[in-house]
Order: C-alpha cells, then sequence, then structure tokens
C-alpha cells in the first residue's frame, strides 16, 4: 500500500502550522517558548549577517585582490580601526550562533538517537563555544605593536 | 494497492521549494565548518608575523582559491535564499508568488555568482597556470 509518512499540520509536536497549508517558506515557526526564539533569533540575525557576513565575503575575499593581499601588517592595518574590530567581533558572534543554531536544527532532522544526537549537538557547541573565547580574545587583545617592524 | 509505475526509478522533481531548502542546508553546514576553519587561521594572528603569513600562504593556492570561490557562491546563495525564506515567513500571503521569487532569487544568484566568478578568475588562473591577466 503507497502511504505517505507525513502527518497532518495540527498532529505535530511543535504544534498547528500558523501559515498557509502550501508549507513554503523556512521552518514551521514554533509555536511558542526556547523553539519560537531561536526560529526568531535565526531571521534577525540572518538580516544582519546579510551585511555583516556578505559585506566581509566581498571586502576581503572578492574586491581588491582578495585574500593576496591579507598578510600581518593588512590585519595590523585594518584592525587599527575600532570599527572593523567591532565588525568581526559582531560577525564571530552572531556566525558562530546563527552556524550552530542551524546545526542544531539539521541534526534534529538526521540524528535520531537521542544519545547521539545529545553527543553530536554537544560537539558543536563545545567547539562553538572554545572557538568565540579565542575569536573574542584575539580580536581585542591583538597589538601589532608587540612585532616591530613586522607591519 | 498496486505501486504506481511512477513510484520507482524516477528522478524525484519536487517543487522548486525542496531544492531551495535542500541547497540552503548545504551551503549553511558548509559555510559553518569553513567558520570553525576560518576562526582559528584568522587567531593565528595573534602569534605573529611569521606564523600567520605562513597560515595565509595556503590560501595564496589556486586550489585552495578554488575552494574559495565555492565558500563565496555558497554564502551568496545562503543570503538570496534566506531573503526569499524570510518574506514569505512573515508574510504569508507572499506565498502565492512563489515560483516567481524562486525565479528572481535563482537568477540573482547566478548573476552575483558569475559577476565573482569574473573578478575572481584571473587571480585563480595566475596562480594555476602561471598567466599573468
Amino acid at each position: 500500500m503507497a502511504t505517505t509518512e507525513r502527518r497532518a499540520p495540527s498532529e505535530h509536536p511543535a504544534g498547528r502550522s500558523r501559515r498557509g497549508a502550501m508549507g513554503y517558506g523556512g521552518r514551521e515557526r514554533p509555536a511558542g517558548g526556547w523553539e519560537l526564539w531561536t526560529w526568531l533569533f535565526m531571521r534577525i540575525s540572518g538580516v544582519v549577517l546579510l551585511f555583516l557576513a556578505v559585506g566581509h565575503v566581498l571586502i576581503m575575499h572578492v574586491l581588491d585582490e582578495g585574500v593576496d593581499r591579507v598578510d600581518f601588517g593588512f590585519v595590523a592595518a585594518r584592525w587599527d580601526n575600532p570599527f572593523w574590530r567591532t565588525w568581526d567581533w559582531a560577525l564571530l558572534t552572531l556566525a558562530l550562533l546563527h552556524g550552530v543554531n542551524g546545526m542544531r536544527v539539521v541534526i534534529q532532522d538526521y540524528v535520531r538517537p537521542i544519545g547521539w544526537r545529545f553527543a553530536v549537538n554537544m560537539f558543536f557547541y563545545v567547539v562553538g563555544f572554545m572557538l568565540f573565547v579565542l575569536g573574542t580574545v584575539v580580536v581585542f587583545t591583538f597589538d601589532p605593536s608587540r612585532w616591530p617592524g613586522a607591519s | 494497492m498496486a505501486k504506481r509505475k511512477a513510484d520507482f526509478g524516477t528522478l524525484y522533481k519536487g517543487s522548486p521549494g525542496q531544492w531551495s531548502w535542500i541547497a540552503h542546508r548545504i551551503t549553511g553546514i558548509a559555510v559553518t565548518l569553513f567558520l570553525f576553519a576560518h576562526i582559528v587561521d584568522t587567531a593565528v594572528v595573534g602569534w605573529g608575523p611569521d606564523a600567520y603569513n605562513r597560515v595565509t600562504s595556503v590560501y595564496h593556492n589556486w586550489v585552495v582559491k578554488l575552494l574559495e570561490l565555492g565558500l563565496v557562491a555558497a554564502v551568496l546563495y545562503h543570503a538570496i535564499n534566506g531573503v526569499k525564506v524570510m518574506i514569505m515567513d512573515f508574510w504569508p500571503s507572499t506565498t502565492r508568488y512563489f515560483r516567481a521569487m524562486s525565479l528572481v532569487s535563482t537568477g540573482l544568484f547566478l548573476i552575483s555568482t558569475a559577476a565573482v566568478t569574473v573578478i575572481m578568475a584571473p587571480g585563480i588562473l595566475n596562480d594555476a597556470l602561471g598567466w599573468n591577466l
């Protein structure tokens, strides 16, 4: 017998769909609580990253010779300006949160056994947090004058 | 009930929404994994010019530059498709124009990626073939 596994929206654990029956758009908006906040966060951080991440990629990787011009002296000159340090730290923070939460959503779909799901999620949370600390320390403590003449 | 012939051996041709959904996932995962590596290589700048310049020299390899072009394309796709998703999520009545929006977002992605490829190609070809474009 040909069956479809799809459940009706009313049977979905996240609650009734608040959108049309067509199911377009992104992940179904959760009914409330933590999941609704992360759903909202993904969209708000997405709008901000539209400028931070796309801007970063165009400036650093595409325009004006791209990465060919990036070396220690380039970073020292760039981070001489607090604007770019702030940009890079905001990008670090939002990209990590957006990326790790995205991984969590994907893991929910593909890693079913509860122990494995916990382990894989924890891996991304721990690595993400360590990278956040590493990046934050470097962005705010970098001082090229420790290497005179390098830049 | 007998299975219909169409249940077997055909390429699944879903709505454009299913293709953009899977592409959004793949580009999101790829960019996140690159982000992890990229934070580490950028943090090396805190260990001085010798260490950092050694790390960034990896990015001057033409194979890595090809991957970098792929990264830019992935970021562009995720950004443009993300805007489409947000429009439909926040203004559900716009799903009526779903096909038109899919066409527009795919077109924007192809045009922007083509432009980026034209800009980045000389650097890649110079390093790969010793040209001087």
